[in-house]
Formats: structure tokens, sequence, C-alpha cells
């Protein structure tokens, strides 16, 4: 059946994408009134990438994803799909799959209508629609499932039919904005595995809009962190997790022992960094920093009691076992509250100095107010 | 967000094809009581686009010739009457109705709901005559009862989503902590309530001001609200001038509007003709 | 609820109680009594009423109805005025609301249309007889722009009514729909826009259909307000011929003729027909999807 009845030519030789080898974000920005919710945004993604958008809410990472849809009009840069412009397409002629936050199942159609709305679109034969859908539904691990509606369906399963309504048309690129946010955390860490497993067999592009980190370092093959409608930093997970390339970026990464401090000299590849007490520690410089105010960024897992006279003294407050370890709550002389681990017990209010290995010690320079 | 799609040559053509449609309404309405409003200061207008002279003395006539002093009174009495006593009707018996599961309980909503779905002169005409046979027809006690008949349903359908939505764990934890019926009623329910319970009362307050039908079948020479004694004259038009009733016309609007500007700094437009959508939706 | 038995186990209290009847569930009583008795009970008694002629067998009100073409022919005066302008409304109502819903500044817009209703038919009627009028604004700039070479005659005849219908039953329609259209979730549009769909697609294959359930209520709703037309249909129009519509003939049947068993019997076949159009109405509404319009949620 034609979608639209007319005489146009099948919807699906029509869309813009169908296969590519780089989708470019030009200089992308998008005003809201006087809010520049994006400035200026360049990334080049490849074929066949997984890119998470990752970033605090109100960071621009669902209006970039927008824009990149065609949900939203960008107020200036272009986006690029190879050599053919396609921010100024509308949004049902760009041939993306999107999977939504709350999913935006079609609460009238069954989970099959739902999954075959976008080959039905585009004029897909009936018999090849069955055909995809029960694949898809399959794909999905939803199989017997099809005759109900979504409202009949628990919130995992209703994400799946949402995968599979946009896998369904073997898009070339799905957009997913933050899709696992509505689920328990058990059913969360199950579905990851799915995107992850989906992605790799559909050898599909896609692009994950998330405030999780632990989400974007298990799915991505790269990500992109934003903050204020620009980016901070593009990069592998592990270069994410292990060098942060700015003191926030870092503090969103897990880094949630910050101490500061002056940087006093430097050792070979490595900055000494003075926090008070006499106390010193040695770690890695970033953002550029050789000397000045500075900050040290120590993950919790890393930052440990030591012995001798290096590490940062402290007061420990709490204690708790936490299984393996014991994980603790200590509070410096300045009144600076750090969190780290041990592999022995340690006795509430006694007197410890914390350390962690040079290569795990991030400096950076004091952020400017 | 904006609509989804680009905007095209034939979407512009229909947002101002909607527009136009929108902006002739408009502009019919203002000017058909824009024409109520100068009349009523005019006079004389005949065949001309502006009356010859503007005056106030209509008012004063109007007042004294429609005995309009009493007929607010009247209207007053009616209007405060039906609010305070739908409310004590129909406040506990959506509370009620929101909070517990019964036997029979959607025959209650049904039978709710029928006072708003049958035209109300179909019902207006039998109850006008029971009640002129418990010798309530005609005064002021029955055209109050007579408006009860929709706007006590209509405080039900409105109220149960209000309370629906209000967590009963709130009721709960009052109680956990030691409170009373009476306490939980004073201290918690009643401050809970207040906001949809004022918003519900004024839309009956403007509905009652304006309903016309069943006041009219009910009412007698000494219990006319304003809408019925606006018709009278309306009706008998040639036997006072036209500005005159013009004038009453224009005291009419000035009491529903009143009343309506009130109301919508409580409730959105919409919920003024959306009665019990929620309910109605399942 | 006084079925159950008395034997032992639970109170009777209890028992009740675990049937949903309590102390809070008594509220309703006062309310359910005055509907009762305010409604119901007038409503069973003009029924009987309507039985008891004042001549003639039990029947002969309804004999006398049908074959009175004065009478019987209401019945189609009044459809032929009320289904018109419902059916117009809407669909004047349902595109509109479409772009009101992308407003910004919805609420001007709405209270503005509030007023015509909070107005009632009496003062619309009492403004179209001047402004519609060979005198009013409106037949002077008909006949300014050359629009009109003569005084339109719209007051005191068919027109007179439909209009005074459109500008009372307009908002009021528009208002529910608005209320309709805006609470689907607009992330449903959006995903079917993703999903290829254009915008008659999207709107033939996900607002419609999520829509027309609402539409019918607002149909039916509308409808009762446009069906039981009285002052307006006296005012503004032909009272005696082409706007007679049923309550004209059940209002002078009792106030002037004081037949009131006639009057009962007119008003009983006017609930009748109403309910007709009604449960034709929510009887094709029940054939359609009727579950929540936001998207499904987990």
């Amino acid at each position: 059946m034609p979608a639209l009845g007319g005489p146009l030519p099948k919807r699906e030789t029509m869309t813009v994408a169908t296969r590519f080898e780089t989708l470019r974000l030009e200089g992308v920005k998008r005003d809201f009134g006087t809010f520049n919710a994006l400035r200026g945004l360049d990334l080049t993604i490849k074929r066949g990438e997984f890119i998470a958008l990752l970033g605090p809410s109100g960071c621009g990472k669902t209006t970039a994803l927008n824009c990149i849809a065609g949900l939203l009009d960008v107020t200036g840069g272009r986006i690029m799909l190879d050599d053919r412009r396609v921010d100024t397409i509308r949004t049902e002629d760009r041939g993306f799959g999107m999977v939504f936050q709350n999913y935006a199942l079609f609460p009238h159609m069954t989970v099959k209508r739902n999954v075959g709305f976008g080959l039905k679109m585009r004029g897909v034969p009936k018999a090849e629609i069955d055909r995809r859908v029960e694949a898809a539904i399959a794909t999905v691990r939803l199989q017997g499932q099809g005759d109900k509606l979504p409202g009949q369906l628990s919130g995992g399963q209703q994400q799946r039919v949402a995968i599979a309504r946009a896998i369904v048309i073997e898009p070339p690129l799905v957009l997913m904005d933050e899709p696992l946010s509505n689920l328990d955390a058990k059913l969360r860490l199950e579905m990851r595995g799915e995107i992850r497993r989906i992605h790799q067999s559909l050898g599909s592009t896609t692009i994950y809009v998330t405030h999780d980190q632990e989400e974007a370092l298990s799915l991505a093959d790269r990500i992109v962190v934003l903050r204020d409608g620009a980016i901070r930093q593009v990069g592998k997970p592990d270069e994410l997790y292990s060098s942060p390339a700015h003191l926030d970026v870092a503090d969103f990464m897990g880094y949630r022992n910050a101490v500061p401090g002056r940087v006093t000299g430097v050792e070979g590849d490595r900055v000494r960094i003075e926090v008070g007490d006499g106390a010193s520690l040695l770690g890695r410089p970033m953002d550029g920093i050789s000397s000045g105010p500075a900050v040290a960024m120590i993950r919790p897992d890393d930052l440990e009691p030591v012995a001798g006279e290096m590490g940062v003294p402290a007061t420990v407050d709490t204690i708790e076992y936490r299984g393996r370890e014991y994980h603790g709550l200590a509070r410096t002389a300045g009144g600076k509250e750090l969190i780290f681990r041990s592999s022995t017990p340690v006795a509430r209010g006694a007197e410890v100095r914390l350390g962690a290995d040079q290569d795990r010690v991030l400096v950076y320079p004091e952020p400017r107010p | 967000m904006r609509a989804v799609g680009g905007e095209k040559l034939s979407s512009r053509l229909w947002a101002f094809a909607v527009w136009t449609v929108v902006g002739f309404f408009i502009l019919n309405l203002i000017g058909l009581i824009g024409s109520v409003l100068t009349s009523s200061f005019a006079t004389r207008w005949l065949a001309t686009w502006f009356p010859a002279g503007w005056t106030t003395k209509w008012y004063f006539s109007a007042w004294d010739e429609f005995q309009l002093g009493d007929v607010l009174w009247v209207t007053f009495e009616v209007v405060g009457a039906v609010v305070l006593i739908s409310g004590l009707l129909g406040v506990p018996a959506a509370y009620a109705l929101a909070r517990r599961e019964f036997v029979g309980k959607k025959f209650v909503v049904l039978l709710l709901l029928l006072p708003l779905l049958v035209p109300s002169v179909t019902y207006g005409i039998p109850l006008a005559t029971v009640l002129y046979q418990f010798g309530v027809g005609g005064n002021l006690v029955g055209v109050i009862l007579a408006n009860l008949v929709p706007t006590v349903p209509f405080v039900v359908l409105v109220m149960i989503p209000f309370i629906e939505q209000i967590d009963p764990r709130i009721e709960a934890a009052a109680r956990v902590f030691g409170a009373g019926t009476f306490s939980i009623f004073v201290h918690v329910l009643v401050p809970i309530l207040m906001p949809g319970v004022l918003a519900a009362l004024l839309l009956v307050l403007v509905r009652t001001i304006a309903m016309f039908e069943l006041t009219f079948l009910v009412a007698g020479p000494g219990s006319q609200t304003l809408v019925v004694a606006l018709y009278y004259a309306v009706f008998a038009a040639g036997v006072r001038a036209v500005q005159s009733i013009d004038a009453m016309a224009v005291i009419y609007m000035l009491t529903t509007l009143v009343w309506l500007i009130i109301a919508l700094k409580f409730v959105n437009p919409t919920q003024i003709v959306a009665r019990a959508k929620n309910n109605q939706n399942h | 609820m006084s079925e159950t038995p008395l034997d032992t186990g639970p109170n009777l209290r209890q028992r009740l109680r675990a049937r949903g009847f309590d102390g809070v569930t008594m509220l309703v009583l006062p309310c359910v009594f005055a509907v009762i008795a305010l409604f119901v009970y007038p409503f069973l008694y003009g029924l009987w009423l309507s039985f008891q002629p004042k001549t003639g067998g039990h029947l002969a009100n309804y004999v006398k109805f049908f074959s009175d073409p004065f009478l019987y022919r209401t019945i189609q005066t009044t459809l032929i005025l009320s289904l018109p302008v419902t059916i117009l409304n809407l669909l004047l109502a349902v595109p509109i609301a479409f772009r009101v819903r992308l407003m910004k500044h919805q609420r001007i817009l709405t209270t503005i249309l509030v007023l015509p209703i909070t107005l009632g038919t009496v003062l619309v009627a009492e403004g179209m007889l001047f402004y519609f009028g060979p005198q009013g604004w409106f037949s002077r700039t008909m006949l300014a722009l050359g629009i009109l070479s003569q005084p339109p005659s719209i007051v005191h005849g068919y027109w007179g009514v439909f209009l005074s219908l459109l500008i009372t039953g307009f908002p009021f329609t528009f208002l529910l729909t608005l209320s309709y259209v805006t609470g689907i979730e607009p992330a449903l549009e959006q995903a079917a826009a993703t999903l290829g769909a254009s915008p008659t697609a999207r709107f033939r294959e996900i607002f419609l259909p999520l829509l027309l359930p609402g539409l019918a209520i607002t149909f039916c709703l509308s409808f009762v307000q446009a069906y039981s037309v009285l002052p307006s249909a006296i005012l503004v129009g032909d009272p005696a011929n082409t706007t007679r519509v049923i309550s004209i003939a059940a209002y002078q049947a009792a106030t002037e003729e004081y037949d009131y068993p006639l009057a009962s019997a007119i008003a009983m076949i006017m609930g009748a027909v109403q309910l007709v159009v009604v449960v034709l109405v929510l009887g094709a509404r029940s054939l359609l999807y009727r579950g929540p319009v936001a998207a499904a949620k987990g």
C-alpha cells in the first residue's frame, strides 16, 4: 500500500540516509530565545561507531540529538552526511531511527503495528512488513507478544518494542535519548547488554544520549562529554576514564576526591602538589598545569591509607564494610571530606595518611571562579 | 517545541486560513458585544455607524423600570445558596467516590452524569411540575432547588480527579501521627482541597448566573434571576427603549464578567467546559 | 449491601468495610439523595404523567404528538438546526485546535473564547439582534465593502439561530477539543516523524485515532447544548415556523396550554431523540481505542 496514496515514488528511495561514511556536525548552534543550548558543536562520527553524548542535565545533549533527528531546527552551522546537507531536510525524510526516553509507543497500536509503522510509511509491501516485523521482534526477544497493546507490557518490554520499531527500518543511524532512564537498576543492566548486542549485530551507527557515565563507558566506542552546550572532551572510554582533560570532566567521570593545594615543582613527568600540613602528593599534570593553585583529583577506589610521610593526613569519620573491602570517609584538618578504600579495617577516629598511585592522581589548575 | 517538519508554503497557507477564521470569529464577537455596550450609552442610534450622542441615563431608567435592585438581590441569593449547597453536597461525595471502591460505585457515577447529559428542558418541565406540587414552584426555594440539579453533579465530577491526584498517604501519615478524623479534616484535607473546591465553586457560580432554562421554567414573578429578567425584556422589546434593555444587558455582562475574571485566576479556561474529562476518558 | 448473612467470622462492620462501605462512603448519600429527589423522581414522575393525558387512553399524548405535524415536525426542525451546527463546530475546532496547540499565548485566545459561553445565549441573542440587524455594524460593513448589495436578513430566521448556536457553541466545542488535543503526548508525533510519516500521515495514523474517542464525547456534549436551544430559537429565530424547535413545543404546552401531561410527553420524546443520537455516537466510540493518550509508561 502506498504510504500517501499519491503518485510519489516509494519513500524508501526518497530518504536521505541510505549508507554513509561520516556524519559531521559543523559548528551546530541552537538558541532558545537568548539561551544558547548549543554553542557550536564540531563532531565527526564514522560509520558503525557507537557514540555516547554524556553530560549533566541541561548540558545540551538532548538538544543535539533532536537537532540531528530534525525535531529541532539548528540556528547556526550545519549537519552533513558525507557531502549531503541534512539539517534542512524534514525529520520524516532523514530516515534515522530514534528511541525516545519515554519510548513514545503508539498506545492505540499493537506491538506489531508499532514496529511495522515505519515500514508502512515507506510503502513496503504487506508481506515484507510482516516478515521484517517478525524478525525485529525476534531480535529484541519479544516473540509471542506481537498482538498486545503497549499498555499491557512491562517497562522493559516497552523498551524492547521501541528499539525494534527504530531498527526495523534498517536505519543507517540510530538515535537513543536516555532509553534506560525509566528502568530499574537490574533491567538497566540487562538492556544495556541488549543494546550493545543489537548494535553489533546490525552494524548501524548509534548516537546514545545519557547522563550516566557508567552506561557511557560500557556501551560507547567514543564518548563526547558536553557541558553548557559545548564539547569538553571526546575520547575512547578508557581515555576518558584515565585522563579526563578538564577538572569538570574529571569530576563528572567519578573523581570524587578533590584536594586543593599548590603545585610547587615538576619532577620528571610528574608534578608535586602541596596540600597543607606539610603533606604533598605526586601526580600527573593535566590541562597544562606546571605551577600555581591546583586541585588534585583522585577516585575513591584509588585512595587508600599509606605508610610513611607521603599522603594527606586525615581523621577517619566513618568506615563501613562492603564485602571485599572497607569504604571510609575521612576528614582533613582543613575540614575537607575524602572518600577512600581500605583492605583492612580502620578504627573510627584513627589518624591516617591517605595516598594513591602517582598515575592515579590527576592535578588540574584551580578553576577560576 | 515546534511542530515536526519544515514550514512549507501549504502549511503557511493552512495557518493563514485558520487564523483568518479565528480572527473573523473574534472580530464579530467583539462587534456583537460592542454593539450592546455602545447602544447602552447612546442617546439616539438609527441608521448611522455611531450614535448621535452619549448618555448614561439608560442605566438609571433600566434600574427603575426593570427593578434591577430586586432582581440583583434575588440573583445574589440564588447563586449564593446554589454555590454553598452544591459545595456541601458535592465535595464530600467526590471525596468518597475518589477514595473508596464500593459496590454500585459505577451506578452512582452514572447517576451523576445523567443530569449533565439530559437536556435541561427535558427534566426541567417535570421538575417544575413537581416543585409546584410541593408548593415551592415560582419562588426562591424552587429556583435554588432546580439549579442544584446540574451543579451538584458538576462539583462532584470536577472534584473527583482533583482529589484522586492527592496522595492518600498524606491522610494515612496524619493518622499515624495520631490525628483523629476531625483534625485530619480540619488540618490536612481542608487546606489541600481548598484550591480545587474554590475553582469548582467559582465555575458553579459563573454557570448559575448564566443558567437560563431551569430558572426560566421554575421562576415566578418575584424569583427571576438577572438572565431571566433580561430574556423577558428582550422578548417584550418594543415596550421599552432598546437602549434601556442594552443597559440591563451590560449590567448582566458585568456581573458575569467580574466572576469570570476571578475564576480565570484559579482555573484554566478549558476547565470551564471540560467538566470531568478524566472520568469519561476511561 | 445487606445480603450478607449473619454468621460467625468478621462482624458486620468489618464485612461492610470489605465491600467498601464505611463512614467515608456514606458521604455520597446526601448527594445521591439530592439527585434522586431533584432529578430521578421528577423525571420518573414526568414519564408517568405523560401516560396520564387529559383526555384519551394512556398513549394519547404520544399519539397526538406523532399525528400533529405542528408537533412532530419540531423533531426535524431541532435536528436540522443542531446536527449541522455541532458538526460544523467540530470541523472548525479540530484544525484550529491543532494550530493553537503550538501557540505560546494560548491563554489569551482561550480566555476570549470563554466569553460567549459564560455570557450565555440570551445575551448573545440580544447582541445579535442589533449587530446582525439591517442597521447593525455587520450589515453596514458588508455593504460598505461591497460584499453584499442589500442588508442580509440573518436574524428572525434559521440562520439567526444557527449563528447564535455557532457563537456560543464553537468556543465550547473548541475548548473541549483543545484539551483533548493537548493531552496527546507530543513525543508520539515526533516518533512518527522519525519513522518517516508525513504531516498528513501523522494526523491520520496517530492523532486521529487517539482523538476520535474524545471527539465523540465532544460531539455529544456540544450536541446537548445545541439540541436544547430555547432562548435563541425564540429571540433571534422564527419561533412559529422554521425554528420551532422541540423545546418550544414543550414549553408552550406547559406554560401556555397548561397541559402538563402533554408537556411531559414532549419532554420525554425530546430526551429520547437526544438519547438515540448520543447512544449512536457513543456506540461508535466503543469500537475505538480508548486507553491513555499519553505514551504508555512502564
